[in-house]
């Protein structure tokens, strides 16, 4: 194999496993470092410079940083990563001086921004410091997309969620709410310089089974019904409640009706339990609330007598799977199972829906309807229009909403200064050494064996009793330390130096993973047989160093090394090093 | 500075028959200095152990005094260990090893603790050929002690601080051969490839085995003008051959031609294979084994590898006919057999 290029920037970036699997790459460790050290405002502001919005994050993020997490490749359960998040956002200070200042002279150019979710609010955070001039229009009364209309209360207080939202829309931004945007054409009529889509995915899907017409009254799409709970338009539903749908509407529904007059709430799911596509924490968390989920029954018709709903008959069915692993539902030929219900909510999808852009404006649309957009720039095929968010490839969640914000305003700022959106700024990035004496380090080393501990949760009997109490309590102050020591530092990389190398084995004997081999070269597949201990997460790359004198490399498989220091503790040369990588990705602007 | 060692290991570790992995093998973090030759053999019999699976409460590790004295402490920490008295830690295995002949002794010494205070303990359980497995870890100095020349530096090596040594060196290889050693090897810290298959060479082998391993000292004496450097020592190593262990029961893979590697079956019943041997040396004859020291000392080189093995090795325990049961199981009517057998064997000296 080639020596290693840690100079691509990129090398390293993939080693900090947290950090490079978020959307935004918000840089994980040095937060969670700066929790331990109680400095809560600057953790708070590292996350707010890569995802917006740490507080409402902290409480909702999908968090696709844990199962990436080094942590479960050496033991049972990543660091609480989210939760430390929201511990960052409970403790800060005020913050208002520490946001960009906002110029009072503009840069004459105008943005206009469609929809107020996420993604918009990102790209009005990354334009408006630039003295660009704003407009938001959104169809609800406030701020916050689906933030607001979707996601309950008993997960996001609405405190949390004005306080972000408002450091954005106070930054000079002209918002208009309350006001339905029926055509493209007129917005780009006022001569914007560059729009903004980030209207969401806001349609949700139904099923169309037999008795519909006349169970009608008692039938709701989950996000339609979620919002007008949101906005106080829905206050009770039924005593028996039936949720279609195994995903986090699902499991947002069925905690809902919990809240909202619900005695026998259940949630059907076609698929099994283990293949739905609700995250295993809210699985866990609408089953602490009493809610049964019944997996593999398909929803076959409702039931109407004397012209009100009665219930609902579902087809059990196995899951069978062909040799590529694609799975067939197939009836078991069991009886049709009854299950009585007052009231049912489907929440199946949602999906996009344009039909305000007039389709001879240059966007074009895709077979499915769906606008062309470049997954780089966000531009679409008119030069002047972007999008973001769940508008722009269909339904994911915040964190990516926020990172396609970002992008989207560097390429509104690159297109608006007339330069090529595909001419990208690069990382900032720093590698700096972590060595304060002969075997101190500047970052806690020593590896935690600390178990994850658990977040805690206010009493059901009251929180079933208010959609608005939240349910987690969050991390103690003490306790989000101990979380926070857990995390293994995965930025503070080991940097050799084949110079200094006396090839004395010290690293080898010392490191507990079995990470470091010196050996003779050979290609990749080969060399992955050679190491020291196995080598078979093809995922994780490989260091190499050039060659030592003994003609032999020093190899280092990433996989499981713990950022202990050990091996430069060890090293009599100083050949290894623990140098802490910061990788930030370009704002507009920057 | 780190004081202990993470508790998480490589999940894929390999478990060997005892279903233990190379971790359970290890020892407490190593506090000697970053990069001492010593650490590097300390992973090596790890790792020859965990090969072996060898039951680790069936191993006693024992030394004297000294940086690799102390090394112990770094690896089998499930075993039982006895640091005892500057150069006597022979007499200590010699008792251990007559109260109980189930456990495998490991002796660690130093060149100061072996050469120097020790010389006259290590050449007589080298020529009572008790069985054990005794392992200097060689640096040419008194490590511990900051560094001063030992008995095995070589004339004209000069240390970090010091001047050229005016004094010949001890060959402990040759010293053993000379006392009746029945197993001889010589070898490098940094070379684990060649390391661990003679260690557990000689833990198979009955009788007094000696390992003297080159290991060189980083803080005082692994400059540019001394014989025990890295440097050094890995342009002047000659090995005698490499040599493979296959344990006793294992399916034998690798093929070799005849006449280019010699099959010794041990007495456990393991073997070992020695392939590409010097021409000049037969390991099985102790003449041919001090001849080709000699000549290695004469052109300046470092020869490692097996230089002697006695195949028909008797050690101290056939030879004494002890016990074969360890002396703390005895009970009174093994001790005391009565008045009868006293009879008898008053009536056989009449
Ligand atoms: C029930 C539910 C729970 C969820 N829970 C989570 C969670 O816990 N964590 C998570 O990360 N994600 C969650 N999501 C997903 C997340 O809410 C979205 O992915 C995210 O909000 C998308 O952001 P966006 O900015 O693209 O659009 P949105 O947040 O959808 O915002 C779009 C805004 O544009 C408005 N709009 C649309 N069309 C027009 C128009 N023509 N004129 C004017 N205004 C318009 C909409 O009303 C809305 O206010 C959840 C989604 C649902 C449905
Ligand atoms: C009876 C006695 N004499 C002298 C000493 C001092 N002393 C301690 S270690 C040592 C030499 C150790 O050298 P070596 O065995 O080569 O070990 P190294 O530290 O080099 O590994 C000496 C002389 C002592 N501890 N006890
Ligand atoms: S251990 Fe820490 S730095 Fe490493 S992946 Fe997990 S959270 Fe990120
Ligand atoms: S930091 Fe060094 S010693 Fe620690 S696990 Fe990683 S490679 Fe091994
Ligand atoms: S002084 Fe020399 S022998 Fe002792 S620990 Fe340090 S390097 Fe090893
Ligand atoms: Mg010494």
């Amino acid at each position: 194999m080639k020596p290693t290029d840690t100079k691509n920037p990129e090398y390293f970036h993939k080693v900090v496993d947290c950090q490079y699997a978020c959307p935004a790459h918000t840089p994980v460790p040095e937060y969670i470092r700066l929790i331990a050290a109680e400095r809560y405002t600057d953790a708070y502001m590292v996350n707010w410079q890569s995802n917006v919005f740490p507080g409402i994050l902290g409480r909702t993020c999908d968090r696709p940083c844990e199962p990436a997490c080094r942590r479960v490749r050496v033991e049972e359960q990543p660091v609480a990563i989210c939760r430390l998040k929201r511990v960052a956002a409970d403790n800060k200070d005020d913050i208002t001086d520490r946001l960009p200042e906002i110029p009072k002279t503009k840069n004459g150019k105008r943005v206009a921004l469609i929809g107020a979710g996420p993604a918009s609010l990102t790209v009005a955070r990354g334009l408006a410091p630039l003295g660009y001039s704003i407009d938001i229009y959104d169809n609800q009364f406030a701020g916050g997309g689906m933030m607001r209309s979707q996601i309950p209360s008993f997960r996001l207080p609405i405190e949390v969620l004005d306080e972000e939202v408002n450091y954005i829309l106070n930054m000079g931004v002209n918002a208009t709410f309350d006001v339905q945007v029926e055509s493209l054409k007129e917005i780009l009529d006022k001569e914007y310089d560059a729009v903004f889509v980030g209207t969401g995915a806001p349609r949700g899907k139904g099923l169309n089974l037999p008795g519909l017409e006349d169970a009608m009254p008692n039938v709701y799409l989950g996000i339609d019904w979620l919002s007008s709970v949101a906005f106080e338009h829905t206050t009770s539903i039924g005593k028996r409640v039936l949720v279609l749908g195994g995903g986090n509407t699902a499991m947002d529904c069925c905690r809902t009706s919990r809240r909202m007059g619900g005695e026998d709430v259940r949630v059907v799911v076609r698929s099994p339990f283990e293949e739905m596509k609700a995250s295993p924490w809210e699985k866990e968390d609408a089953a602490s609330e009493g809610i049964p989920i019944y997996n593999n029954h398909v929803p076959k018709e409702f039931v109407v007598e004397d012209g009100k709903l009665k219930g609902m008959h579902f087809e059990k069915v196995e899951a069978h799977y062909d040799e590529e692993g694609k799975r067939t539902l197939v009836p078991t030929g069991e009886d049709l199972v009854f299950m009585e219900a007052d009231d049912v909510l489907m929440a199946i999808g949602q999906e996009n829906a344009f039909p305000w852009i007039e389709r001879d404006l240059g966007i074009e649309f895709d077979k499915w309807e769906m606008p062309v957009v470049d997954e780089v720039t966000f531009q679409s095929t008119n030069e002047k229009v972007f999008f973001g968010g769940d508008s722009a490839f269909g339904p994911e969640n915040i964190i990516t909403a926020v990172a396609h914000g970002h992008q989207a305003a560097v390429s509104i700022d690159l297109f608006c200064r007339g330069e090529d959106v595909h001419n990208r700024p690069p990382p900032h990035v720093t590698l700096s050494s972590q060595k304060m004496g002969v075997h101190e380090w500047s970052y806690d080393n020593a590896v935690a064996n600390d178990l994850r501990y658990a977040v805690p949760h206010a009493p059901l009997a009251k929180t079933l009793k208010n959609r608005k109490i939240e349910v987690e309590l969050g991390f103690d102050v003490e306790t989000g330390y101990k979380e926070a020591e857990r995390c293994l530092n995965c930025d503070v990389q080991t940097v050799f130096d084949e110079l200094r190398c006396i090839e004395c084995d010290a690293c080898v004997d010392i490191c507990p993973t079995d990470c470091i081999t010196f050996t003779t070269n050979g290609a990749e597949e080969d060399l992955r047989k050679r190491l020291e201990a196995p080598a078979n997460n093809l995922a994780q790359d490989l260091y190499i160093s050039a060659d030592l004198p003994t003609m032999r490399v020093m190899v280092k498989d990433e996989n499981v090394c713990l950022h202990c220091g050990l091996c430069a503790e060890r090293c009599p040369t100083t050949a290894w090093d623990m140098q802490k990588f910061l990788y930030n990705v370009s704002k507009a602007g920057e | 500075m780190s004081y202990q060692l993470p508790k998480f290991r490589h999940p894929e570790l390999p478990v060997n028959d005892l279903g233990y992995t190379r971790a359970d093998y290890e020892g407490a973090i190593s506090t000697l200095c970053a990069g001492c030759g010593h650490d590097s053999i300390s992973g090596a019999i790890v790792r020859a152990c965990h090969e072996l699976s060898i039951e680790p409460h069936k191993i006693a590790k024992l030394s004297g005094i000294g940086c690799s004295s102390k090394a112990p402490t770094y690896f089998l920490g499930n075993s039982h260990g006895f640091n005892s008295v500057h150069g006597r830690m022979p007499s200590v295995v010699t008792g251990a090893a007559l109260a109980n002949r189930d456990l495998l002794y490991m002796g660690v010494s130093g060149d100061g603790d072996t050469a120097s205070i020790g010389m006259g303990q290590f050449t007589h359980v080298a020529r009572r050929n008790l069985n054990m497995v005794y392992i200097v870890m060689n640096n040419g100095c008194y490590g511990l002690t900051k560094g001063q020349d030992s008995a095995t530096a070589d004339r004209g090596s000069a240390s970090k601080k010091g001047d050229p040594n005016i004094y010949s060196a001890i060959d402990l290889c040759g010293t053993a051969l000379q006392m009746g050693a029945t197993f001889v090897a010589r070898s490098f810290s940094g070379d684990k490839e060649q390391l661990v298959p003679l260690i557990k060479a000689a833990i198979s082998h009955r009788g007094f085995a000696l390992i003297d391993i080159v290991s060189p000292c980083v803080t005082f004496n692994n400059n540019t003008k001394s014989t025990k450097s890295y440097e050094f020592v890995r342009e002047h190593a000659e090995a005698t051959g490499t040599i493979d262990f296959v344990p006793m029961h294992s399916e034998i893979t690798t093929e070799y031609q005849p006449g280019h590697a010699h099959e010794v079956t041990m007495h456990d019943g393991s073997s070992i294979r020695l392939y590409k041997m010097d021409e000049s040396l037969n390991p099985f004859d102790r003449r041919s084994a001090v001849n080709v020291l000699e000549e290695h000392r004469y052109s300046g080189n470092i020869l490692t590898g097996l230089i002697y093995m006695n195949l028909d090795s008797r050690d101290l325990h056939e030879v004494l006919e002890t016990s074969q049961r360890p002396l703390n199981s005895l009970d009174e009517s093994d001790l005391c057999p009565g008045n009868k057998m006293l009879l008898n064997i008053n009536a056989s000296l009449r």
